[in-house]
């Protein structure tokens, strides 16, 4: 199926969890916030969490910021 | 002089110095800046992770957990909207419910849009958040915002980055004559007297990052700040004298030779 991370298109494998995929990119599930669709995936449902074809995810950090940074 | 610690929503802070993180050259230099300064709050932003160089270290690597509190900012909004959604992505991935909300109006001159902060403000205090607002230097959103629940009062002294210190001294005493909650400049400061001068007039604290960050020294500049937050503090509590347009003797005016 066809999703849509951080505004990049990608092709992942049916049936996948949002844990799947961070392990699958590679991501610590520390300091970070997913967002399937505009609502925030509470750490503790991540492995619990279906993706469907068509999702759009935000996967945010902290970086380097003061004002307006 | 005895002082009492800086309360914010319902933790406690020793360091009247919130620094940010941005801007810095060298990342090691910043870790050092940070100690140097005393800060025990540093502000950070929200960004997407960089999915292609994964390479480069987090900035959290620089940024010891146990040493400082991390407070989320939602700088690069400019809705209301965009401030909340931020704000709601940096408390799942901070797990502080602790926000620096900053909602721009202007690119110039980077000024917050007021209608806008007022908004997200209401939603996220709804929502649980403590949140500490970068306002303008004007004492009517200072008021507004506290009615509704904010933890402090960010008013800009200049506009960021411009390293002007404080332009409007006598709106940011309004501010602080009218404040019950923490008032906290955020913004413009370009030096330790600046810092001074804020502290001097009864703010309850500076957020510095560029004048830190982009000094020729960082670390030194960090030292300078924190001296100047404690000198200004320290002023600020002992009760300066008043300003006279004439001159008053400090040596006796009696028993003058030749009289």
């Amino acid at each position: 199926m066809r999703i849509t991370v951080n505004g990049e298109p990608r092709q992942v494998a049916d049936d996948l969890t949002l844990m799947q995929l961070l392990q699958k990119l590679d991501l610590v599930v520390e300091r970070i916030a997913v967002e399937q669709n505009r609502q925030i995936v509470p750490r503790s449902q991540l492995a619990a969490q279906k993706l469907s074809d068509g999702d759009v995810l935000e996967i945010v950090t902290f970086v380097g910021g003061g004002s307006h940074a | 002089m005895p002082d009492t610690k800086l309360k914010i929503g319902d933790r406690e802070f020793d360091s009247r110095m919130i620094v940010g993180t941005g801007k810095y050259a060298d990342l090691h230099v910043m870790a050092r800046a940070l100690e140097a300064s005393g800060t025990q709050i540093v502000t950070v932003a929200v960004r997407r992770i960089d999915l292609s160089d994964k390479s480069s270290k987090s900035i959290l690597h620089y940024i010891d957990p146990d040493r400082y509190m991390l407070l989320p900012n939602t700088a690069g909004c400019y809705t209301a909207d965009d401030a909340v959604r931020t704000a709601r992505l940096a408390r799942e991935a901070g797990m502080s419910d602790m926000i620096k909300l900053e909602v721009i109006g202007d690119d110039l001159t980077l000024m917050p849009d007021p209608v806008e902060t007022v908004k997200a403000a209401e939603q996220l205090i709804k929502e649980g958040f403590t949140v500490l607002p970068y306002i303008s230097d004007d004492p009517v959103m200072a008021l507004k915002l506290q009615d509704l629940g904010a933890a402090t009062i960010m008013p800009i002294g200049a506009p960021i980055g411009s390293g002007q210190g404080i332009q409007n001294l006598s709106n940011i005493r309004i501010i602080i004559e009218r404040a019950k909650v923490p008032v906290i400049v955020d913004a413009g400061v370009g030096t330790a007297s600046d810092v001074a001068v804020a502290m001097e007039l009864g703010c309850d604290g500076v957020l510095i990052n560029t004048g830190i960050a982009q000094a020729k020294d960082p670390v030194g500049m960090a030292t300078a700040m924190r001296l100047a937050v404690d000198a200004g503090r320290l002023a600020f509590l002992s009760g300066r004298i008043p300003k006279r347009l004439y001159a008053k003797a400090s040596s006796p005016t009696e028993g003058l030779i030749g009289k």
